[in-house]
């Protein structure tokens, strides 16, 4: 009999930080494991170390002690290098305040991922192209981030996260700067492309966004305090939205 | 990501910020186009002054008679007529490294043609002269042995003179001018030389066979060369050697002691035109320096709009780095930019250079010479300016930890 390895399995991990002469203990020994296609929501106050938990898994920093198998590798003793190549192929970012570059058009943003995995050109483009259409932006390919509203340039960064077709998209804050009818229809497209197969891990403090994921860990004090499943609400998607997933 | 896709970010992100780009590439366009205009306009100079040189005469000694000295009173060289004709024939046969020698006599004459007159230095010597002075006979027939020899009344006029007495593209060969009365045929009309450099005009001449210039002009034969020797030596570093032999000969001749100045001089135009050059070429050094100067200021400027680029491209940085790209990705296109601001500052400040240039010795009738080597050296000297000071701002960013610069406001 087997069992599937988990996708992210981290091990008693601990991160502390030096600010000057004092320690900051942001995490005192985490274990989680994240299975393929899941869709959790990280809970936690400020100061719970949720932020901190997220770079770990997000390969944007390394646990000070612990093991973190990422697709049942070890990524914790990676160099900047080679975390950059697994950011790169595995996993894929959405942030609270977008972090589009400005003056560039969505299609250019969306395509910056594969710049730096060395794709060509037109693979590129076209790859881009077919991202930007799943999120309902296919007509929009040439905006530039300022003639798009909060939404739809969260929609470019949900592209841009799923251009390189990760295993991994980590969303921080998603809808942290949305209104709660675009942050549903933001949720919708995280819950299609879970239904895609792709595991999806976010951070909120609103239970209001928490409810969508089938999954809620809760953080405290550097550990984790609570850690159920539940049954997921169902996001409607956005009426402009009929292209997503191929859903009517 | 290759090198190509690497410039092509590099230049998406430069024309994002196109005014910005400009005004930092103008620290190296100025420079380079100083560069290029003041070497230009050095070189320039130093064309002319080899011209000028080189219309003197090549290889070319001139030996002065020595300075009298009477109850305290010293004339200046030539004011005692010391060199005789023995001396010239001597320095033309016995000195191994002279190849021509020619006296040259001279006097300030009033010349008349049918219908105008003019005044002008009137010259006697021999054939050798015109050969001495790379001078040819333009239209005519040059002097002969025998002009010189026979004491036939021919004349040879400069351009300058044939203009003030016959009109300008006058042919005068085989009409007569009277040199201070006395008649002389027009045998030959000499190339243009032009002007030297202290605005003497080469042109105004006139020249007549050494014996008939003795007879007609000076009024009568005289054991003394109430003139100058001018020598032509076999080469150009020869020059220097035939000074010293010419000297050494007529110290002999002239039975001067050790210790005993010269009655004589001898004047090097090689030597000097040799000086004049070096003190232009210290010039041109000097004002290239100054341009480099521009140059560096330039480079620093690019470095500081570098620095300021990566602290306001911060989050971009970050967004970067944590959609992939790894800490040499960011170096190379910071890198990229510096080297792309400063190559194309370089190519812009060639372009200006070269225009300004022209327009400069266009307007200042200066002359100018553009150097390809300086051109070559311009762009790769502010490539590397982009380089070197590029570097640090794109390490600086390469450096930048994806988490804070994520979080960067």
């Amino acid at each position: 009999m087997s069992t599937t390895p988990p996708l992210l399995a981290l091990e008693e991990v601990t991160k502390v930080y030096h600010m000057g002469d004092v320690d900051v203990h942001a995490l005192r020994g985490v274990s989680l494991e994240i299975m393929e296609g899941e869709s959790v929501a990280i809970m936690g106050a400020s100061g719970s170390g949720k932020s901190t938990l997220m770079n770990i898994i997000g390969c944007l920093d390394r646990p000070t002690t612990g093991r973190y198998l990422l697709a049942g590798e070890e990524v914790s003793m990676l160099d900047r290098n080679e975390l950059a190549e697994k950011r790169n192929r595995t996993l894929g970012f959405v942030f609270q305040n977008f972090n589009l570059l400005s003056r560039t058009s969505a299609i250019e943003n969306v395509e910056l991922p594969l710049l730096y995995a060395g794709a060509h050109t037109r693979e590129r483009h076209e790859r881009a192209r077919v991202a930007l259409t799943r999120v309902g932006l296919g007509d929009r390919i040439h905006h530039h981030p300022n003639q798009m509203s909060g939404g739809q340039q969260q929609r470019v960064a949900i592209a841009r996260a799923l251009v390189a077709n990760p295993k991994v998209i980590l969303a921080d804050e998603p809808t942290g700067n949305l209104d709660s009818v675009t942050g549903v229809e933001v949720m919708a497209i995280f819950q299609q492309l879970r239904d895609s197969g792709i595991t999806v891990v976010l951070v909120t403090h609103e239970p209001d966004i928490a409810r969508y994921a089938a999954r809620v860990v809760v953080m405290k004090d550097g550990k984790v305090q609570s850690d159920k499943r539940q049954e997921p609400l169902r996001a409607e998607a956005a009426p402009s939205d009929a292209a997503v997933g191929g859903e009517a | 990501m290759n090198p190509l896709q690497t410039l092509r970010v590099a230049i998406r992100a430069l024309l994002r910020n196109k005014m910005r780009s400009f005004l930092t590439t103008l620290g190296i366009i100025i420079g380079v186009s100083a560069v290029i205009a003041m070497v230009a306009i050095g070189e320039g100079a130093k064309a002319q002054v080899e011209a000028q040189f080189a219309s003197m005469g090549s290889n070319l000694l001139i030996v002065l008679p020595g300075s009298t000295t009477s109850g305290g009173m010293r004339g200046g060289f030539g004011s005692m007529p010391t060199l005789t004709w023995d001396d010239l024939r001597a320095i033309r046969t016995e000195v191994p490294t002279v190849k021509y020698a020619a006296a040259q006599l001279s006097s300030v004459a009033q010349l008349a043609s049918e219908d105008q007159n003019w005044s002008t230095r009137v010259y006697g010597t021999t054939p050798e002269y015109f050969s001495i002075r790379d001078w040819p006979t333009a239209v005519g027939s040059p002097m002969s042995d025998s002009d010189a020899e026979g004491g036939t009344k021919v004349v040879f006029l400069g351009q300058t003179v044939v203009d003030n007495l016959f009109g300008a593209n006058a042919n005068p060969v085989g009409q007569v001018v009277r040199v201070k009365n006395v008649p002389f045929e027009v045998k030959g009309v000499l190339a243009e030389k032009g002007q030297s450099s202290w605005g003497q005009d080469y042109d105004d001449v006139a020249f007549i066979p050494l014996k008939a210039f003795q007879t007609k002009i000076q009024g009568g034969l005289q054991q003394f060369i109430s003139g100058q020797i001018y020598v032509g030596a076999i080469s150009e570093p020869a020059t220097a050697r035939a000074q010293k032999q010419v000297t050494a000969l007529l110290r002999d001749r002239h039975h001067i002691g050790p210790g005993q100045d010269d009655d004589f001089s001898i004047r090097n135009l090689t030597e000097l035109a040799n000086a004049q050059e070096a003190s232009l070429n210290t010039i041109t050094n000097l004002l290239a320096a100054v341009a480099a100067v521009a140059l560096l200021v330039g480079g620093i400027g690019i470095m500081n709009i570098m620095l300021v680029s990566v602290t306001e491209r911060t989050r971009e940085i970050g967004v970067r780095m944590a959609v992939g790209a790894k800490p040499r990705n960011i170096l190379a296109q910071f890198l990229v930019e510096a080297l792309t601001l400063a190559t194309a500052g370089g190519f812009l400040g060639i372009v200006l250079g070269l225009t300004g240039g022209r327009v400069l010795a266009a307007r200042l009738h200066w002359p100018m010479l553009m150097r390809a080597d300086i051109i070559v050296i311009s762009v790769v000297f502010s490539a590397l300016v982009g380089v070197i000071f590029g570097l640090y701002p794109a390490r600086k960013a390469s450096l930048l930890d994806p988490i804070e610069a994520l979080r960067f406001e």
